[in-house]
């Protein structure tokens, strides 16, 4: 009975950090189509950027939860204005830009900082389930993706900009007829998108080790559940997350994490052939 | 006048061209390297095969794989399991070409007759070689084996034997047979994508790069030519992993990791997507930067590379052989006709795909 | 400032002895200038996954390089130090070691972190015939004449952990390891060493280096309910296993033993509460209480700056492979690839910062001290000292004096 409940709590954990990895890119993909291949590595900066103040002195939770995303954010418009916005409209080419973008800050922060691996503390201790103890920290990670999903469906779903934003996703032109600039849209969602990567390379900083190429380990797993969870950004996002988490967490606590991730990936990869739009492309169309 | 004529009779001539240095490159090289250019030299062809594979499936089909290593690790990885079990290394060759293509077969089957699109695929492929690399990563233990082949894990396969003369066992190639061996099958590949490029195959294969509807409503079914020219490209892949695992004499499951296909991609971009040279050209020069960089430690390397990615995308986005074909083509026009030309226009765009 | 003089001056002269023995020719190196150099090739991974080792260990070949060319070189001639960095890229490794090898035309290597690297390179030099020193502490059992291995080896170490694990802590085991020929082989020496002591290990799981998350690896463990936990996790990505350890309250609940735990920064990088009380045993620690011990970390200090306080038996067993050779050059008089391995298997002694250490002729590994230690507080509390431990492990199926053509790695036998 213990064994469930841990168990169960992992489960939950798997799936609140699949969300968080992925949320960004599916902001990113969901709005302008682009699939965005530096997402791994906008969570490392987040991730330095709370390994970083922390360093610094700057209270743990702000260090993790507010910085990273605005640092992110900011060097996501950064490269919105600077790079990605003179390849609106070629798929492959942005695909290979945000790749060379990805390679790039890997090279720049393995130069300024060495390739090392560092790590900040967890913050909060453990808790215990009958026999069995487990991280409170994971708490702090599934109230953090829930409250992230939530902020992204009220942002959608009931402000102004939120509207400006679907009108936008769903026909640019006459939405640019209505007086709006599409291109700033884009750039706010761009830098929006690398924001909440930075939010999710934060939170994660304290379990996993940050160095240069941390976001290697999930670009394959946040993209095929992008890809898996389809056209809408919240419901799919959750969805996927719901069903590639809990299958990689239970196969992975069965076998190892290997075949774990294995049994994810593969999932994933039947799951579009089944349905090539998604999950969100063929039910719940009408979802966020 | 046809303009497109000039244009292939350039083609023809480029071809010739090609190659002629080949040739030049493959019996000059001997004589004036010493051991370890030679050495060198084998390893950049078997990775501008390499390039080569990923050209062709990308260029002239149109197919965004960006899992193009998958197959030069099944290659590799079939080469040094069937030659450690058979000794002879006449049929692991054969393998190391087939046991990819099959897998691209099945894989292929599975992605374009399932109405997968596009940018789909590239996701796919890339999957697909993260699974085949976490696999084979997490084979240490003498329990995983192929005959008498342990797959070792990350470690990887050590002390591969070299090609032999054919059905000769006993006759191992030394380092200037193994160059023979590589930049020849170099030589022939590209012949070889050159004479299907020419045939109605290849016609049929661009032009469906060209216009999928169109290429339908005449009647070609383009899910078959995308599987076909898929596994061709594998095949070459494939036998680029075989050269591999010989230049090193080793193997681990880092050829089936992501920098090894965004290499390949990178050499296709700064060569020049649409042609077959370019490709080639462009592993030359990227692993040319890459050991460049290995020798200084100011700047890590993944910089440059992405920064060199970048920059093609936003500047070059055609790659260097294309512009450097026209600025060419462009000068011999004006010297023909002080007019400004058409044809070279006419290649320029052609190629820039 | 006068005692860290004092300190330094002392430290280069215990130094500089140890490097050049009786020989006495401080001017040889200026009136030896237009002698040919002596070439010495290292590959070592200087970033990437192993860049924290691989960074103190390069200091610690340039930190040696300089201080046989300061007591004027070997035979006369200064030494030439031809270096790459790997960057944790086994691709790089082969294409290096044929540079090294064909190009370069080095005397010696003088390399190699992961065994991953040492059996992708092993067989280049192998052909080659380019004496070869892997200066790590590993799995134990590589039997190869052209090889010199300086670093410790399960029968030094790992069994001095399992025995202190069965007295302290309790029978039942949890084996946990790096999913590479390093962690397979150390994990069956674990079990075996267990069952010899009248243990039992209630599971064994490999993870590939890559892995970061280890919470279903920690329910796992929970499930099982051992007594004691022992690791061969290797490198970056791995050291989260502590910290989720930690946060999951594990600590206080089963202790843990580790074979490689501290080799890099892990002691300066992670908080005292995550590190202290993990058993480790190598064949050095960087606060021995030894003037040998202070004379080099104080030596590497002044060359490469204060911060250098995470030095580990990688950069001692790195110092011991260069000064094992040069003292065998100079007792051969050449450095001719037989004439030294035949100086070396002669049983050729160096003092080392971590005591003396032996050549031993039959396995090609050294005879040295082990330490017993775990991390109190930021740095090593001293638990045993194992005197002149030897390669038992190696030594059980290698004799390259009777068969000095053997070339292979072996492995432990767990039917026994």
């Amino acid at each position: 009975m213990d064994l469930a409940g841990l168990l169960a709590f992992n489960v939950l954990t798997g799936i609140a950090t699949l969300i968080l990895i992925t949320l960004g890119l599916g902001v990113i993909y969901g709005m302008m189509r682009i699939i965005n291949l530096a997402h791994g590595e906008f969570m490392m900066l987040g991730a330095y950027t709370a390994v970083m103040a922390s360093g610094a002195g700057v209270n743990i939770w702000i260090a993790m939860l507010v910085l990273p995303p605005l640092v992110v954010g900011l060097i996501g418009l950064i490269l919105e204005r600077t790079v990605i916005r003179f390849l609106y409209g070629r798929m492959m080419d942005t695909m290979l830009a945000t790749w060379g973008i990805s390679l790039g800050l890997i090279g720049l922060i393995t130069t300024l900082y060495g390739n090392v691996v560092r790590g900040v503390s967890t913050p909060v201790g453990s808790f215990d389930i009958g026999r069995y103890g487990a991280s409170l920290y994971s708490l702090v990670i599934l109230v953090t993706a829930l409250s992230a999903l939530a902020a992204m469906f009220l942002l959608l779903r009931f402000t102004k900009f939120g509207l400006i934003l679907r009108a936008t996703m769903q026909n640019p032109r006459m939405a640019a007829a209505l007086g709006v600039q599409p291109s700033r849209i884009y750039m706010a969602t761009f830098a929006l998108g690398a924001a909440l990567a930075g939010l999710a390379g934060g939170v994660l900083a304290p379990i996993s080790g940050v160095s240069p190429a941390m976001g290697a380990a999930y670009i394959a797993r946040a993209f095929i559940t992008v890809l898996g969870g389809g056209p809408a950004i919240i419901t799919g996002t959750g969805l996927a997350s719901t069903l590639f988490g809990a299958i990689n967490e239970l196969v992975s606590f069965k076998t190892t994490p290997v075949i774990g991730d294995v049994a994810l990936l593969t999932a994933a990869i039947l799951l579009i052939r089944v349905l090539p739009q998604g999950i969100t492309g063929r039910y719940l169309r009408r979802s966020l | 006048m046809n303009p497109a004529l000039p244009a292939r009779r350039a083609s023809a001539l480029g071809f010739a061209a090609t190659l002629a240095l080949g040739l030049a490159i493959l019996f000059g090289a001997p004589h004036v390297l010493d051991t370890f250019g030679l050495v060198q030299c084998t390893g950049f062809a078997a990775l501008a095969m390499f390039g080569l594979s990923q050209g062709f499936v990308w260029g002239f089909a149109g197919v965004m794989s960006f899992g193009q290593a998958a197959f030069l690790g099944l290659g590799g990885y079939a080469y040094a399991v069937s030659v450690i079990n058979m000794g002879d290394s006449s049929i692991p060759v054969l393998l190391s070409i087939l046991v990819p293509m099959a897998f691209a077969g099945l894989l292929g089957y599975f992605m374009f007759y399932g109405r997968i699109s596009d940018a789909y695929i590239g996701v796919i492929t890339l999957t697909v070689s993260v699974i085949l690399f976490q696999l084979v990563n997490a084979t240490s233990g003498s329990q995983y084996r192929i005959g008498t082949a342990e797959l070792g894990g990350f470690n990887g396969i050590p002390a591969i034997p070299a090609l032999n003369a054919p059905f000769h066992p006993d006759e191992p190639l030394d380092f200037d047979g193994i160059w023979y061996a590589a930049m020849g099958a170099l030589i022939l590949v590209y012949g070889f994508l050159r004479a299907v490029l020419a045939a109605r195959l290849g016609r049929v294969i661009v032009a469906i790069r060209e216009n999928e509807v169109r290429a339908q409503l005449i009647g070609y079914d383009p899910r078959l030519y995308k599987l076909i020219a898929f596994m061709l490209a594998a095949g070459v892949a494939g036998l680029a992993g075989c050269l591999y695992a010989n230049w090193g004499g080793f193997i681990s499951p880092t050829v089936f990791a992501l920098p090894m296909s965004a290499q390949v991609i990178i050499y296709v971009l700064v060569g020049g997507l649409g042609t077959l040279v370019g490709p080639m050209l462009g592993a030359v020069l990227i692993q040319a930067l890459i050991i460049a960089a290995g020798s200084q430690t100011v700047v890590d390397s993944n910089l440059g590379l992405g920064l060199v990615l970048v920059g093609f995308v936003l500047l070059v986005p055609q790659g260097l052989l294309p512009v450097a074909r026209s600025a060419a083509l462009r000068l011999v026009d004006r010297v023909r006709d002080p007019r400004p030309g058409k044809a070279a226009d006419t290649l320029a765009t052609e190629s820039a795909r | 400032m006068s005692t860290g003089s004092i300190d330094r001056r002392g430290a280069l002269k215990l130094a500089l002895s140890a490097a050049a023995g009786a020989v006495a020719m401080p001017f040889v190196s200026r009136t030896g200038l237009a002698a040919e150099p002596i070439k010495l090739g290292s590959l070592l991974d200087g970033s990437g996954a192993l860049g924290l080792e691989g960074k103190r260990m390069i200091e610690t070949t340039e930190y040696a390089v300089d201080l046989l060319n300061k007591a004027g070189g070997l035979l006369g001639r200064p030494i030439q130090l031809i270096a790459y960095d790997t960057q944790s890229s086994m691709q790089l490794y082969t294409q290096y070691a044929q540079q090294l090898a064909l190009k370069d035309k080095v005397d010696v290597i003088q390399g190699g972190i992961t065994s991953a690297s040492r059996e992708a390179i092993r067989p280049i030099f192998g052909r080659s015939r380019t004496l070869y020193f892997y200066n790590t502490q590993y799995e134990g059992g590589v039997c190869d004449r052209n090889v010199f291995c300086t670093g410790s080896t399960p029968a030094q170490t790992v069994n001095h952990i399992v025995d202190y694990a069965l007295k302290h802590w309790g029978k039942k085991a949890y084996i946990i390891a790096a999913d590479y020929n390093y962690g397979h082989i150390t994990a069956s020496w674990m079990t075996k060493f267990m069952k010899d002591g009248g243990g039992s290990v209630l599971g064994t799981d490999f993870f590939p280096l890559d892995v970061t998350n280890f919470s279903s690896a920690i329910s796992r463990i929970q499930q099982a309910q051992p007594d004691l936990v022992l690791s061969a996790l290797v490198g970056a990505n791995h050291s989260g296993f502590y910290r989720q350890w930690d946060a999951a309250g594990m600590k206080s609940k089963i202790p843990v033993g580790s074979s490689v735990f501290g080799l890099g920064d892990e002691l300066t990088t992670m908080d005292p509460s995550t590190t202290n009380g993990i058993v480790t045993c190598y064949g050095w620690y960087n606060n021995l209480d030894t003037p040998a011990t202070k004379a080099f970390v104080s030596g590497m200090q002044a060359k490469f700056g204060a911060d250098v306080t995470d030095l580990s038996e990688l950069d001692t067993a790195t110092y011991d492979g260069i000064m094992l050779w040069a003292e065998a050059v100079k007792k051969a008089g050449s450095i001719e690839r037989d004439k030294v391995i035949a100086a070396l298997e002669g049983g050729l002694s160096i003092e080392s910062p971590t005591g003396k250490v032996t050549m031993d002729g039959a396995t090609h590994h050294t005879i040295r001290n082990t330490y017993l230690a775990e991390p109190e507080n930021r740095t090593w509390k001293i638990l045993a000292t194992f005197p002149d431990s030897f390669p038992a492990d190696t030594a059980g199926a290698c004799d390259l004096l009777k068969n000095p053509r053997t070339n292979k790695q072996f492995t432990p036998d767990l039917k026994g």
